[in-house]
């Protein structure tokens, strides 16, 4: 079976072609299904793979087929090739799983859109191009399906393209995208050239992985630095997170597969699956992991003081990105696998419980204007609850272990730091508050809706119910399967993906990079293996996240006037909070019309002024010239006559006079 | 015996009467007239071709004046017959009206 | 003194003479039938020197062609064009300032010195051909030109003869008055 694996990509890719060729003649109910049968065919063929990998020695879980020799041009060979190892099978599992309940959940959801054929093309598009990510043997295969989520973000977040925050919204995150992109392709060549100079021209992963060694240490920093640059862009870290927020605008079926489990989570695996290079370079993983608490902090401070449901869920997504930059970045490469995992199912769920509360609420977002919805939409709620206790860390379920996995690691890692795990620990408080905040203000107290909503508030069909249910059963049971060893588990998924993440941490001299913090503050080698001290951190995290909800529930339920005397006690910080900062309009401050108006000189000194200069002057050079000349036709004979006599003096002079020199 | 004329005494007249040819042709205003002038250049020309011919006993000097007088008389039917069609159209053969080639 | 300076000198002298003042008058007359009259003067005066010249056959096409039917056609023409004894036909549209014309008598007269020069001082370098003119008269100038043109000369003669016709026929189609 696993010859097969083109055929992952592939049925989305027919789902695509069929839609996008005959669509406009089928019913759409015939579109639907049929995007959802190629959605589910390609993760039946993962499940069977899978299932054949689990019958295998864990050495031999490595497939690669080559297709169609794409660029052979002298010592450069790239085929068209898929990869299928643990990384790719895992990956390739939650994409195609979730894609495929987001798709049925779609049907309901989209059900009186006028542009629900288009939306299905370009989801499936969109599914096509996530499986040649993440199950691309090359460096080259994965920038294009790196590309191709772009492009279909773009298409998806803009898909209501009449409006223009919708249209801007798609813009922005494509071109911020193309930054990121910039810095992924810039990394991509210095790889390329740095391995060609040692004889070795390829991009494919195989070959990449048992050459790493030929490269030196600066050049593995400056190389996994770029591809770090990319990473941030598609998977929204500072500075290059402004996207998400805006990418909101589409609808939510989009935000939930596209910018909670999926496309965002592209930058993560492109690390993990090039693990190898970063564990050469302890100074880029520095980065990664500052940037990734720093990110997941600041955006749960953005999420404290947001109303638009869809935008707190959007800063929440930022956040936990950066918990599982955080996992990388501290060399725990299959915890920030897992939590990616885990974070597919819970906020996919809580996408698409919001899509469900809009639905009730006739399209209503601003959380000030629901409320009381617990008795009106059941199935909502209990879904929307088990997700927010994941989300949360709560014990039990997936969320609680494989952040709690993630925690553990940022202590004791070599490239951990105490620092680290602290601001991470605080974070993960901070996403209990402001999700409870949000539960408890969409479903409990009064309802504070306009009447004629609150008459049509009705729980969602049963086309969109019963994936929201099947995603929280995941939400529960999707962590089980990494249960630490502390609690009794043997960390199944750790010892799956151990072949090609190397069993997490690499016992390498810890690097504290930049010789920033002494050695003492270094929580390395001591600490690993000390269960006590595991479990002590363990309790401490949930107790966090519990004072988070308590906090929560007074504010939002007890005591519902509390917030609004803070926010009256200290206006200014809420208003900066509110406007996420003002990122975005400094951002456009310095850089947009910065280059707005670059533009605009360069046109008026360049363009207009020396490329039309030369064409309209050599024009008007001939006219001139061709006046000066003009000159000579009179149109009187008798003066032609005197030229050619003027000619003459000089012809019989030259044979003439010329015998005589 | 006679003596030949010296070569170069016919190449002196030959001169002369082409430069005032040439003055002729730029200078009057009469079309016809300025025709005539150029004819005289042609036979300035001839008699050097003659003396020419004379000089080196040869007979090639006649016969390129008998090609020359040949094509000046074809010159001079259809040069006229022009002058003639210029005078119907503008009503004289002053040099200076017709200017249709100006620009 | 005579006969040493040579009578052929003489006649050639006295008929060159006639050419320049002759074609000197004819430019320099208003009057266009003045100057075909001293054109034809001219011409004669050319058929005399060519008779010095031991060119007799182009003498007479001389005075055959040139004095009699191209200055015949001429005087036609001018009889035909000129209104009012060619005065309005000499109006100069553009006043000639002095610098004009002290520049056209210096251009003219360095053409003449050029020629004159090259006339007096260059050195002809042709092989001496092989008819000489006892010979030749001896023959009879008109039968030797006429053996030439029918024998070394006939493809120019033959193309002379076309080109005579076209100018015949261009001549009648350009006078013709347009229906």
């Amino acid at each position: 079976m696993a010859d097969y694996i083109w055929l992952i990509p592939l049925f989305p890719a027919i789902g695509f072609i069929v839609n996008g060729f005959f669509g406009s003649r089928m019913s759409k109910d015939a579109v639907s299904w049929i995007a959802c049968l190629a959605v589910f065919l390609s993760f039946l063929t993962s499940v069977a793979i899978f299932i054949q990998f689990l019958q295998m020695p864990a050495e031999a879980r490595v497939f690669e087929i080559n297709i169609y020799n794409w660029i052979a041009s002298g010592e450069l060979s790239i085929p068209l090739g898929f990869r299928i190892d643990a990384l790719s099978i895992v990956m390739s599992l939650t994409v195609s799983g979730v894609a495929f309940l987001i798709h049925v959940y779609s049907i309901g959801y989209m059900a009186h859109d006028p542009g629900i054929k288009r939306f299905f093309i370009e989801l499936n598009l969109f599914v096509f191009m996530m499986l040649i990510l993440v199950t691309g043997n090359s460096l080259l295969m994965m920038f294009v399906g790196w590309e191709g989520v772009g492009l279909c973000s773009y298409l998806l977040i803009g898909f209501w393209y009449q409006k223009d925050s919708a249209s801007d919204a798609g813009k922005k995150a494509f071109i911020v995208n193309r930054i990121g992109d910039f810095g992924f392709l810039l990394g991509i060549f210095l790889l390329f050239l740095s391995l060609g100079a040692q004889g070795v021209w390829t991009l494919n992963f195989g070959e990449i992985q048992k050459n790493a060694h030929l490269l030196n240490g600066n050049l593995a920093y400056i190389i996994t630095f770029l591809f770090f640059v990319g990473a941030a862009g598609k998977s929204a870290q500072i500075p290059l997170y402004v996207w998400l927020p805006d990418a909101m605008e589409g609808p939510t079926p989009v935000s939930s597969l596209i910018h909670a489990a999926t496309m965002v989570t592209a930058g993560v695996y492109m690390i993990a699956r090039l693990n190898f290079l970063y564990s050469m370079a302890p100074d880029t993983m520095l980065i990664v992991a500052i940037i990734g608490v720093l990110t997941a902090f600041f955006a749960a401070t953005i999420g404290f003081a947001q109303y638009d449901i869809k935008k707190v869920l959007a800063y929440s997504t930022i956040s936990q990105l950066g918990y599982m930059f955080v996992a990388v970045g501290v060399g725990a490469y299959s915890a920030g696998i897992f939590h990616l995992m885990t974070h597919a199912f819970f906020k996919g769920l809580l996408f698409l419980g919001a899509g469900s509360i809009m639905h009730a609420m006739s399209g209503e977002l601003d959380m000030r204007k629901m409320g009381g919805l617990r008795k009106k939409i059941p199935v909502t709620y209990w879904t929307f609850f088990i997700a927010c206790l994941a989300i949360a860390g709560i014990p039990g379920f997936s969320g609680f272990f494989s952040k709690d996995e993630i925690l553990w690691k940022a202590f004791s890692s070599p490239h951990g730091h105490i620092l680290i795990w602290l601001l991470a620990a605080l974070t993960a408080g901070m996403t209990a508050f402001y999700m409870f905040r949000l539960f408890f203000g969409v479903f409990y107290g009064d309802c504070r809706a306009p009447e004629d909503i609150k008459h049509h508030i009705h729980e969602s069909p049963q086309v969109m119910t019963v994936p929201l249910m099947i995603l929280a059963f995941l939400a529960i049971a999707g962590g089980y399967v990494g249960i630490p060893h502390l609690l009794g588990g043997t960390n199944l998924f750790d010892q799956f993906l151990a072949p090609v993440l190397g069993g997490g941490v690499h016992a390498e001299a810890a690097s504290t990079g930049f010789g920033l913090v002494s050695s003492a503050w270094a929580s390395g080698a001591e600490a690993a293996g000390e269960a006590s001290l595991e479990m002590t951190l363990m309790i401490a995290s949930v107790v966090t996240a519990l004072i988070g909800i308590f906090i929560a529930y007074l504010l939002y339920v007890s005591n519902t006037k509390l917030p609004g005397k803070f926010t009256a006690a200290f206006p200014n910080l809420f208003k900066v909070v509110n406007n996420k900062y003002y990122v975005d309009e400094l951002y456009d401050f310095v850089f947009v019309r910065g280059i707005l108006k670059a533009g605009a000189l360069l046109l008026k000194v360049v363009d207009i002024g020396i490329i039309e200069g030369i064409v309209n002057g050599s024009g008007s050079l001939m006219q001139w010239a061709g006046g000066l000349l003009r000159k000579f036709e009179t149109g009187f004979v008798q003066q032609y006559a005197f030229g050619m006599i003027l000619g003459a003096i000089v012809v019989v002079g030259y044979i003439v006079f010329a015998p005589l020199f | 015996m006679l003596q030949e004329i010296p070569t170069s005494y016919c190449y002196l007249l030959s001169a002369i009467v082409f430069v005032i040819g040439a003055v002729g042709a730029i200078t009057r205003k009469n079309a016809i007239v300025i025709f005539m002038s150029i004819e005289l250049m042609l036979n300035a020309v001839n008699l050097v071709f003659i003396s020419s011919g004379n000089a080196f006993a040869s007979l090639d000097g006649s016969v390129f004046v008998f090609f020359v007088m040949t094509v000046a008389a074809v010159e001079a039917a259809v040069g006229l017959a022009i002058f003639v069609m210029l005078f119907r159209l503008k009503g004289t053969v002053n040099a200076d009206e017709v200017n249709l080639l100006k620009g | 003194m005579m006969g040493a300076i040579g009578f052929k000198l003489i006649v050639f002298l006295v008929a060159a003479l006639v050419v320049i003042v002759s074609s000197l008058l004819m430019t320099t007359r208003k009057n266009p039938i003045h100057s075909a009259l001293w054109m034809i003067v001219t011409f004669f005066a050319m058929a005399v020197i060519y008779l010095l010249l031991n060119a007799q056959f182009i003498a007479v096409a001389q005075v055959m062609v040139y004095a009699g039917a191209i200055m015949m056609l001429i005087l036609f023409v001018i009889m035909m064009v000129s209104l009012d004894n060619g005065a309005q036909n000499e109006q100069k549209k553009f006043p000639v300032n002095f610098a004009k014309k002290a520049a056209g008598a210096l251009v003219v007269t360095v053409l003449l010195l050029e020629l004159m020069f090259g006339a007096l001082f260059y050195q002809m370098t042709a092989k001496v051909g092989s008819y000489p003119a006892e010979a030749v008269s001896s023959l009879g100038n008109a039968k030797t030109i006429g053996t030439l043109l029918y024998g070394q000369y006939l493809f120019p003669f033959e193309i002379a003869s076309v080109l005579l016709l076209v100018g015949i026929i261009g001549a009648v189609v350009l006078s013709r008055k347009s229906k």
